[in-house]
């Protein structure tokens, strides 16, 4: 089949050095992936064109990319999932990271974030004179997150991390949950109140799921994260912005059938941190002068009843 | 200009564990490799690693002949004695460290079957325990903070009187030549795959370490002895698992018959890999194929078990054949998969050149011999990476001396690399590279002749004639990756040389060389390694004798 790949270039070492788009068409078989095209590329039409690749069958993580704008092994995409015959295809280098050359990202920020999570099981006490019993349970549990390849597509498309360089990313907290899980591991307490109360940590997911959509190796790294707040919750790890966040809101839902966005604010920040109080002045009063400072008295839903029964029969069902 | 007491060429299993053992004994130790180490190619090996645990009743003695008669009689028994007899502690070092092996309902460790093997010993995690392992060591690297290159790549030794005192490397990054002097310098840098189209092994697998230490005056031994895999994929070369085998899937021919029987009627699909790669291939030659192919079934084994067990061939087979296992067989075929010959190497990495340890895939130590057991190369990587770093540490406090040289290396390679960015316009290295892999595919594979070797041995001079004139598109420094593909074609060149020199002068078929015109095995004449040394012009030749200590040489029947 004939395909175009839009590639976008960038070499450092122009002049002026921007990023801009490239088409190349080549002809290539049916069941070819996006990776073998841009082989072809850089093989036999362009070999000016920089990525980086290896094992061609999605565990080494080395080609990360944007495909069409989302984040994608090379390896692992079939062209034909994405274009007919004449078709165009888009592709990028991974985001939330700089490029060092065409496709390829400088990781470093990256592999910090990994390092920043203690990521190497901690014991106490001696060794033992042989392998420390586990259940096969609570070890094949893990594999969800042992499947991650480390290959960035989470952290290239981070919707948190487009915003804030400080969260620690999808990768690193499914990573981090790895630890607080394994059974072997003494220092879950510890892992959980660094990954509680550091700037960055696990409170700072939206739950966008884009993390979880884009995962080559499905590890879903929200839902690890997700249940790492539960445990620290469970651990009595409350005292923190994302804890009081999200027990306002769901109180405030609960009671008024809607949000409270007022009470919201106050309560994450916390009725007696007077300076994080006097950070939100401004942003409510500039809220105000836009005409979209929310109601300071909530108002009822007129449904909450239903609301109400609703909270309640899920609560039902979870136990 | 850097230095360091141990420099680690190589960041897979092999090379990690090597650097812990280094920092352990209290040395400056930095390792250096072309990619992060979580990309280095330990993470394809799927299955297992092997150990006896004698703890349980286990017998070391029994893997250690598995691996001789494996290896059809050309591994040196003292240092397979060596590995078996230590395996064990290695796979609790491994699980003390994090790895999530597989349990048994006791929560201890569980075990599956491999290939050559009547005793179920494979240790486990799922179908990526090559991902695992070495996951959890560069976890263990960041405990140690060791010292990295990463994305370096290493151009040549720094050889001061005979003797390796550093190596010239490229931070591919910025394109920027730097000395790096260290008292002892390991290579493990893994497999020469790549002169193979095609190959389960990596686009990394291109041989760096075997060339610079061929270079440098070190002999490769055994370098013919090239494993096919008997389960790979016929569009890409990406491996099958022989875990799926281990599991109790079958090998059929197009007549729907376990073939098997016929060639191994005790062991069927779990002969030794050459024994089945050469079964396949006789079918699909006797025109009992399917499309070149034969066909894996695991349908009996059920879905649930084979996402459980082997998840990533599930995987495999949903992204490259749209196939799903539990309903439909795959098309597999033999393919070039690991290279048992290498640099030289004894039990303690030490190789033929002072300072150069060699421990993995790019060493042959040797404890595969003609052919390699399944999941016997991750227990070489972490043991014998250990071993070759406890032999360099030895060698650093007892004899090394620092360089004393300066910089004429770096510039020697800066003009070489200078010489290939101002070629005119001429053949590309990726055209130069599949026309001598496609040859050694043909005439270097499952079964060999003399005609046919000759051939490959024209095509590696032909090639060797071009290499001077194969040209860049790309000028630039950074991240030079078409200037990189050239220097990777030179080391798969010298490999291919050591290869076919080896092929053509081992007269008889024993494990992975198997010669249609010479169909016996010659244990009077022929229990050698083969040992390649570079000249100017073809390899001279030489031989040194296998070390038996306990096992003669019997007919090998599975």
């Amino acid at each position: 089949m004939n395909i175009t790949i839009r590639l976008q270039r960038f070499d450092p070492e122009t002049a002026t050095p921007i990023a801009i788009f490239q088409e190349y068409t080549i002809e290539i078989s049916e069941v070819a992936t996006v990776l073998d095209a841009i082989i072809k590329i850089h093989e036999e039409v362009d070999g000016t064109v920089a990525m980086r690749y290896s094992c061609r069958s999605s565990i080494c993580g080395s080609c990360a990319m944007k495909i069409n704008g989302s984040a994608a092994l090379g390896c692992k995409t079939r062209l034909v999932e994405l274009a007919e015959d004449g078709g165009t295809i888009t592709v990028q280098p991974v985001g939330n990271l700089p490029t060092v050359k065409d496709l390829v990202a400088d990781f470093q920020p990256f592999w910090d974030k990994i390092r920043s999570v203690n990521p190497y099981l901690t014991t106490s006490g001696p060794e033992p004179e042989f392998e420390r019993i586990a259940s096969n349970k609570s070890m094949s549990n893990l594999l969800t997150a042992v499947n991650c390849i480390m290959c960035g597509c989470c952290f290239s498309d981070c919707t948190v991390l487009e915003v804030d360089p400080t969260f620690m990313g999808p990768a690193a907290l499914a990573k981090a949950w790895r630890f607080v899980e394994d059974p072997r591991d003494s220092t879950a307490d510890q892992r959980l109140n660094m990954l509680n109360n550091t700037e960055g940590g696990m409170w700072d997911c939206t739950r966008c799921m884009k993390c979880v959509e884009v995962c080559p190796k499905e590890v879903a790294p929200m839902d690890r994260i997700m249940e790492m707040r539960e445990a620290a919750i469970q651990t009595g790890n409350t005292n923190t912005a994302g804890y009081r966040h999200t027990e306002s809101f769901y109180n405030s839902v609960k009671k008024n059938g809607r949000l409270d966005e007022t009470r919201l604010a106050i309560d994450s920040a916390g009725w007696t941190n007077l300076p994080r109080l006097l950070d939100l002045a401004p942003i409510g009063i500039a809220a105000m002068r836009k005409g979209k400072l929310p109601p300071l008295l909530p108002h009822k839903s007129e449904d909450h009843k239903k609301v109400q029964e609703l909270y309640e029969s899920v609560e039902n069902d979870s136990d | 200009m850097y230095e360091h007491d141990l420099l680690i060429i190589g960041a897979g299993l092999a090379g990690l564990r090597g650097a812990i053992e280094g920092i352990q004994e209290g040395l400056d130790v930095a390792f250096m490799t072309k990619v992060h180490p979580v990309r280095s190619h330990s993470n394809a090996a799927q299955g297992g690693i092997n150990a006896a645990l004698t703890s349980r009743g286990d017998d070391w003695e029994d893997h250690a002949l598995a691996t001789v008669k494996g290896s059809d009689y050309l591994a040196d028994q003292s240092a397979v004695e060596i590995m078996c007899r230590e395996a064990g502690d290695a796979i609790i070092e491994l699980e003390h460290m994090g790895v999530i092996f597989s349990r048994n309902e006791d929560g201890k460790l569980a075990v599956r079957r491999f290939g050559g093997q009547r005793v179920a010993r494979t240790f486990f995690v799922g179908a990526i325990t090559g991902q695992a392992l070495l996951h959890v060591m560069y976890e263990q690297i960041i405990k140690h903070e060791a010292r990295t290159y990463e994305e370096w790549f290493a151009t040549s030794l720094i050889m001061e009187d005979g003797v390796c005192r550093g190596v010239v490397a490229m931070d591919i990054k910025t394109g920027e030549l730097h000395t790096i002097r260290a008292k002892a310098v390991i290579m493990a840098s893994g497999g020469a795959g790549r002169a193979y189209e095609p190959t389960a092994q990596a686009a990394i697998c291109t041989g760096d370490g075997q060339a610079l230490a061929y270079r440098a005056g070190s002999p490769l031994m055994d370098m013919e002895m090239i494993q096919y895999h008997p389960t790979t994929l016929p569009t890409n070369g990406v491996l099958m698992s022989e875990a799926a085998r281990g599991e109790g899937g079958y090998l059929l021919n197009s007549l729907g018959e376990r073939f098997m029987e016929k060639y191994a009627p005790d062991y069927m699909e779990l002969a030794s890999r050459d024994v089945v790669s050469r079964a396949e291939q006789t079918e699909i030659n006797e025109g009992r194929g399917i499309d070149g192919c034969v066909l894996l079934d695991l349908r009996h084994l059920g879905r649930d078990f084979i996402n459980e067990r082997l998840g990533y061939l599930q995987e495999v087979a949903t992204d490259f054949m749209s196939i799903d296992l539990a309903e439909t067989p795959a098309k597999i075929r033999p393919g070039m998969h690991y290279n048992m010959g290498g640099i030289k190497a004894d039990v303690n990495g030490r190789t033929e050149i002072p300072g150069l340890f060699a421990a993995g895939e790019a060493a042959c130590v040797s404890i595969h011999g003609a052919n390699r057991l399944g999941a016997n190369s991750l227990l070489e990587a972490v043991l014998f990476g250990r071993r070759a770093a406890a032999g360099a540490v030895k060698f650093i406090k007892t004899e090394a001396e620092r360089s004393v040289g300066d910089e004429s290396v770096k510039n020697s390679v800066s003009k070489r690399l200078q010489e290939i960015l101002d070629r005119p316009r001429g053949p590309r290295a990726a055209a130069v590279r599949r026309e001598l892999a496609l040859e050694m595919d043909k005439n270097m594979a499952v079964f060999r002749d003399q005609t046919g070797m000759e051939s490959a041995a024209a095509k590696v001079a032909e090639v060797k004639m071009k290499l001077p004139t194969v040209s860049v598109d790309n000028k630039g420094k950074v991240f030079n990756i078409d200037l990189m593909s050239v220097l990777q074609l030179e080391n798969m060149v010298d490999c291919a040389e050591a290869i076919v020199a080896g092929g053509l002068m081992r007269t008889e078929s024993r494990g992975a060389h198997n010669r249609t015109d010479l169909k016996t095995r010659d244990d009077e004449n022929w229990l050698k390694h083969t040992l390649a040394y570079q000249t100017e012009d073809t390899p001279r030749m030489d031989t040194s004798p296998v070390d038996i200590t306990r096992w003669e040489p019997v007919e090998r029947v599975y």
